[in-house]
């Protein structure tokens, strides 16, 4: 393959990864932004959308009714650690950290222990083929780029144009004016960390026919993700979404022409030297 | 206050190390093996301990330090022939300029950032002992018995698949290590370490450069943990990249909050409960790590001051 269509394949791929990344680092950039903890269960609840996607599935044989039934049941499950176990700490950011990987292997042991050490994939719902004057891409990367871009933009509508938006919004300014003013604060909290878990459950789900479904998927998910949200700027819906894009195709231009792993790394410590100097991410409020 | 019970502090900590002396004529050779972990392992959980109990900075990155000292020692061994006593300085040198370097980057920042810019060194360095897998064997590690010469002390020549030499070379740097804690912790740094975890915005006002202590302690602590890594890479011979991975940085977080987070004896109290734990959790299931998850739960809900922690605050106020 010559050069440029190496190149467009590097960028194509960059961008699918973008979407993908973005909508499983946003869970984690609305958590952090309007409840102020970091979630290191997040790359969990991304892991669990896969192996739930896997199943239903394979048992019922809808990767539709999977779709939908990932985010709810996960969006369950983190609605009741947020209320058996965060609000019982006060969600005191340090406490918080603890719990959330003390959630982390709880969940990951579990998934072990009932799904087993396999990775497994789901086969395509639909495929077709899109060709390139270079090569031929599968069509179905494209419509996983396509429902996340429509799932970004409906989440950026719900955070910017509706009640509850309005209420997450002024959660995340001043929590106790927003309590002040009758925002139910303590019913905001759960429902957020709920939502933030749906969403990447989903982006897991969404992955699951092109990647395979696996108990520690988890914690690359959640590596990235913590890339992307501290890269943009820790709480700003915005910074998260460029940052998924730089990361997303910077990951795939570098690993098409170099190794993986080396990607990784040079990555890796290139946005933690760039954090070190620019405390606040790249649209983040710089912190005194 | 604290001048007065100087006397039963150093006596409480001579006592258990002078019962983990005489535990080695008593227990059979399999728990002699585990108490030899442990007591490298609370060498680093020590090391992690002075970071977040006694400067209050949480981090998730020291399986960092630990493997570096490992990976030293390790490397220069099998590759170099290095003897013991020059690989051990060796790891030693190596987490030492490790702890300087990401001290001097990561302290910029406070909080969740600190958190997650140091695990995404660590994490970069655990993808680079697989990256140079050429020299690190990556994921399945190199054994170094038969690489490693046999420890001279005087004419005596010790071999080091000698289980009395590990388990007293474990204890020589538990004993070591925890009797210098005790005494730094006392020391007018220790105070002024405290002092920054109390309240780092009063402590400078006093006049304490404040960064210059959190680093000082990074450094500290980092190098404990680099050495736990060596001796441990000596003692059971094997360097694998599991040690830089993630859980290794949870490991001593863990032990620390379990025995009590700024307590001396704290860390030895949490890492030997836990390898019990998991030792018999392990012999019940494949996902034994669920005990430590769900270990980290219960404490943060019910205990927060860990064990050490609570026992200081109902009857025993004087330890450290």
């Amino acid at each position: 393959m010559s050069f440029g269509g190496q190149l467009f394949l590097a960028l194509l791929e960059g961008t699918v990864t973008g979407f993908v990344l973005a909508l499983t680092a946003l869970g984690l950039s609305l958590v952090f932004g309007v409840m102020r903890i970091v979630n290191v269960a997040h790359g969990e609840f991304f892991m669990l959308g896969a192996v739930i996607a896997w199943y239903f599935s394979a048992m019922f044989g809808g990767y539709f009714v999977a779709l939908l039934a990932a985010p709810l049941v996960v969006g369950g499950i983190a609605y009741l650690a947020d209320r058996l176990v965060l609000r019982r700490i006060n969600y005191s950011p340090e406490s918080t950290i603890v719990a959330t990987i003390g959630l982390l292997y709880i969940i990951q042991q579990l998934v072990l222990t009932v799904y087993g050490p396999y990775a497994r994939s789901v086969t395509t719902p639909f495929y077709f083929r899109v060709d390139f004057p270079w090569f031929g891409y599968s069509g179905y990367k494209l419509v996983v780029a396509g429902i996340s871009a429509m799932l970004l933009l409906a989440t950026w509508l719900v955070v910017t144009k509706t009640t509850a938006g309005l209420y997450m919004r002024a959660t995340q300014q001043n929590q106790e004016m927003a309590q002040a003013f009758g925002v139910p604060v303590h019913r905001v909290y759960p429902l957020v960390f709920a939502l933030g878990a749906g969403l990447t459950a989903l982006a897991g789900a969404l992955v699951v026919p092109v990647q395979q479904a696996h108990y520690l998927m988890g914690l690359d998910a959640l590596l990235m993700s913590f890339i992307v949200v501290v890269l943009g700027g820790l709480g700003s819906l915005k910074g998260t979404m460029v940052a998924a894009f730089l990361v997303g195709i910077s990951d795939g231009v570098v690993s098409v022409f170099f190794s993986p792993t080396l990607a990784k790394i040079i990555a890796t410590v290139l946005v933690a030297l760039v954090l070190s100097f620019r405390t606040g991410g790249l649209f983040g409020v710089e912190e005194t | 206050m604290r001048r007065d019970h100087r006397r039963s502090i150093v006596g409480v900590h001579l006592a258990l190390i002078l019962l983990l002396l005489g535990a080695q004529f008593v227990v059979p050779p399999f728990h002699r093996t585990m108490v030899t972990r442990i007591m490298i392992l609370t060498t680093y959980a020590m090391g992690y301990n002075l970071l977040l109990g006694y400067t209050g900075l949480m981090s998730l990155g020291h399986a960092m330090f630990f493997a570096s000292g490992m990976y030293t020692t390790g490397l220069t061994v099998f590759y170099l022939g290095f003897g013991a006593p020059a690989a051990l300085v060796a790891g030693l040198l190596a987490s030492v300029l490790m702890s300087t370097l990401t001290g001097l980057i990561t302290l910029r920042t406070t909080g969740a950032s600190f958190l997650v810019i140091t695990m995404m060194f660590s994490q970069a360095f655990h993808l680079a002992t697989l990256y140079f897998n050429k020299f690190t064997m990556g994921d399945q590690g190199f054994i170094l018995s038969g690489r490693l010469r046999p420890l001279r002390l005087g004419t005596a020549e010790l071999a080091f698949s000698d289980p009395v030499l590990k388990y007293n070379l474990a204890l020589v740097l538990f004993a070591i290590f925890l009797m210098m804690s005790v005494w730094l912790i006392g020391s007018p740094i220790g105070r002024i370490l405290v002092g920054v975890r109390e309240n780092e915005e009063r402590t400078r006002l006093l006049g304490y450069n404040t960064f210059n202590y959190k680093l000082l302690s990074l450094i500290i602590s980092g190098s404990l943990s680099g050495v736990a890594g060596s001796v441990y890479a000596l003692t059971f011979s094997y360097v694998g990249s599991s040690f830089a991975s993630i859980i290794y940085s949870i490991y001593p977080l863990l032990w620390t909050l379990l025995g009590g987070a700024g307590t001396t004896i704290g860390p030895f109290v949490g890492t030997a409960v836990m390898a019990f734990v998991v030792d018999i959790a392990s012999g019940l299931t494949s996902s034994y790590l669920f005990a430590v998850g769900a270990m980290l739960i219960i404490l943060i809900l019910w205990f927060p001051s860990g064990v050490i922690g609570g026992i200081r605050s109902r009857w025993v106020r004087w330890l450290p």
